[in-house]
């Protein structure tokens, strides 16, 4: 049933827009809503910039996943940079340690309907997420 | 380095976004709009975000930037061609765009910039109607 896991590096603005693509044709393929596909594609949007703009760059995966009931995507950004040393606070609307608007990890929480975020200062962040077909 | 056109059509600036934007391409937007606001004097900037699949924080925060850069340049903008699914992600992931014009396809934001510019002139009170308005400008 499940595809390979699709794996790209997360090196420059360019990898950024591979991602957004990568997760759309996947997003497709598992028949997501358009809707759906949209919230995926542009929190994958955000979770990437982050893994190349905080965390110096990473690896981003994408996988086929189906838990008996429904069909869905997981999305997995890896990054060894500097970490996450409040994930509260990082997690908060309007917060930003970088110039931005601080929504980019708050709304991408909102956009998808799991997210796990795997992090400690000096080791890197892991950013899981998932969204399931209705 | 993909850079995106920049149209003068009469007295407006038409920007047409096409392609997925990588960051440096909406940054580069951001300076050559503000480039050719003051080399033409358009007093308008319509841009068509309609072939977009997504507005992520990014793009939202260079349209309220572009919006902002054309105010202080005595210009208006105004961002059409929403698709509907991005306006439903954008909202949710937190932005709303205040403080941007939107409106839904390119002629209803020419509309919306003549208007502006005729209540901005102070007309209606005269009577005049839209032609004239477009004819003396």
């Amino acid at each position: 049933m499940n595809a390979e896991p699709q794996r790209l590096t997360v090196a420059s603005d360019q990898d950024v827009v591979r991602v957004r693509q990568l997760v759309r044709t996947v997003a497709v393929a598992v028949k997501l809503s358009l809707v759906d596909q949209t919230k995926l594609v542009t929190a994958a949007s955000e979770l990437a910039r982050n893994t190349l703009v905080y965390g110096g760059g990473g690896t981003v995966e994408v996988d086929r996943v189906d838990n008996g009931r429904r069909a869905g995507i997981r999305i997995a950004f890896v990054d060894s940079g500097p970490g996450i040393a409040d994930v509260n606070l990082a997690l908060t609307d309007g917060y930003t340690t970088g110039g931005g608007l601080g929504l980019g990890l708050s709304g991408a929480r909102r956009l998808v309907d799991e997210f796990d975020i795997d992090t400690e200062p000096g080791r890197g962040t892991s950013i899981t997420v998932t969204k399931w077909c209705r | 380095m993909e850079r995106v056109p920049v149209l003068k059509i009469g007295d407006m600036l038409l920007v047409s976004i096409q392609v997925d934007m990588e960051d440096q391409t909406a940054l580069n937007l951001q300076e050559d709009l503000a480039d050719k606001i003051v080399a033409t004097g358009c007093r308008g900037v319509i841009i068509d975000i309609s072939a977009l699949d997504i507005v992520d924080s990014f793009v939202g925060r260079m349209l309220a930037t572009i919006a902002g850069i054309s105010k202080v340049l005595d210009a208006e903008t105004v961002v059409v061609g929403m698709r509907p699914a991005v306006a439903i992600t954008l909202v949710e992931l937190g932005l709303s765009l205040p403080g941007i014009r939107t409106a839904l396809n390119v002629e209803l934001g020419m509309a919306l910039l003549a208007r502006a510019r005729f209540e901005a002139e102070g007309g209606g009170d005269a009577g005049e109607d839209d032609e004239t308005v477009a004819a003396a400008s």
